[in-house]
């Protein structure tokens, strides 16, 4: 947020800061309640995840208008914002469907999943995103970076709560994982702010893993 | 099942995500000449190989680090290491494969000497000031 402020690239891309602002606030209200309550108590898991669910929800929408910059000279930003709220609905209903079998603490339950199919679901949209970005040939550098980094951000945050839905028990191990790979969207986001000006252009064909 | 599909797709996409972040933090190094000094040092003259990677990058601990290069390295660090590995396991068998991972590596290797040319820079701007002060 601070590069983006001193690089004047803070309005240009909003919602991206206003989902870094939105982590800052969290990390500082988790460490109180950790703090206050310790790791083991339901005030702090509840805090944890009810928290986490509103951060998935923006950045989902920071998501959302990474599509409205790639897209923008389309004019197509409208049908963008009424498909990705569309999108956010559906996963909601399809979260609810899944959670419906529990008999208590069905929020709790449905916050969980909600956010769990959120990071698959913008795992997808990052790689439609890059796919676009592919075919249209989109060249701004930070631009580019900024998606490339969210598509790691979501792949590794997606990998890892599949991973633990499949292994129960180490639950705690890959709660440690999340922590440590929450750090590489603030530090990729941060590097492209700092370091790649507006202007700085890169064919996004050299960056595919099949060459183009 | 589920998870375990969402496992698989994860896992794929980041590999896709990974080495397009890492070449695109590559690709602003490879336009940059390296200076007479930075040659020598590293024996690169015009084309890097794979091979002077691990060199180059004991050269870059030997300076001083600075801040904003760090993660880059560390990046581009383990996307080598990532190439190594198929190099030696999947390259083996598709020759195309094997000459992609040494173009990467090459290009891996060039990145590094670009980034110990701004550290020896940025450690003699450092002892400038030092001296004016």
């Amino acid at each position: 947020m601070v590069c983006a402020l001193k690089k004047g690239a803070f309005r240009r891309y909003l919602f991206l800061n206003v989902y870094m602002a939105a982590s800052v606030l969290v990390s500082i209200g988790r460490y109180e309640v950790l703090s206050h309550s310790g790791f083991e108590s339901s005030a702090y898991r509840y805090f944890y995840y009810y928290s986490d669910s509103v951060l998935t929800i923006l950045l989902y929408f920071a998501l959302t208008s990474l599509y409205a910059h790639v897209f923008g000279e389309l004019k197509a930003n409208r049908f963008v914002r009424l498909g990705a709220v569309i999108l956010l609905a559906g996963t909601a209903v399809f979260s609810y469907a899944v959670v419906q079998q529990y008999n208590s603490r069905m929020l709790t339950h449905f916050v969980v999943e909600l956010s769990q199919n959120l990071y698959f679901v913008g795992l997808v949209l990052t790689y439609l995103l890059w796919a676009a970005i592919m075919k249209m040939r989109e060249t701004r550098a930070q631009l580019v970076q900024l998606v490339l980094a969210l598509g790691v951000y979501f792949s590794l945050f997606a990998a890892t709560y599949a991973l633990r839905n499949l292994y129960p028990s180490q639950s705690s191990v890959f709660l440690s994982l999340l922590q440590m790979f929450g750090l590489v969207l603030p530090i990729a986001w941060a590097y492209a702010f700092w370091r790649l000006s507006m202007d700085e252009r890169i064919a996004p064909a050299r960056l595919a893993m099949v060459p183009r | 099942m589920m998870p375990a599909f969402i496992f698989v797709c994860s896992i794929t996409l980041l590999l896709q995500f990974f080495v397009s972040y890492c070449r695109s933090l590559i690709a602003a190094s490879a336009r940059q000449p390296l200076s007479r000094e930075v040659q020598d040092v590293t024996g690169i003259q015009k084309n890097a190989s794979g091979e002077d990677f691990p060199r180059v990058i004991q050269l870059l601990h030997l300076c001083p680090e600075s801040p904003d290069d760090r993660t880059r390295i560390r990046a581009v660090g383990a996307y080598f290491g990532m190439l190594n590995f198929v190099r030696s396991t999947v390259a083996r068998l598709m020759p195309s494969l094997r000459s992609w991972t040494e173009f990467e590596r090459a290009q891996c290797a060039y990145f590094a000497a670009v980034t110990l040319e701004r550290r020896i820079a940025f450690s003699r701007d450092m002892l400038a000031q030092q001296m004016d002060g």
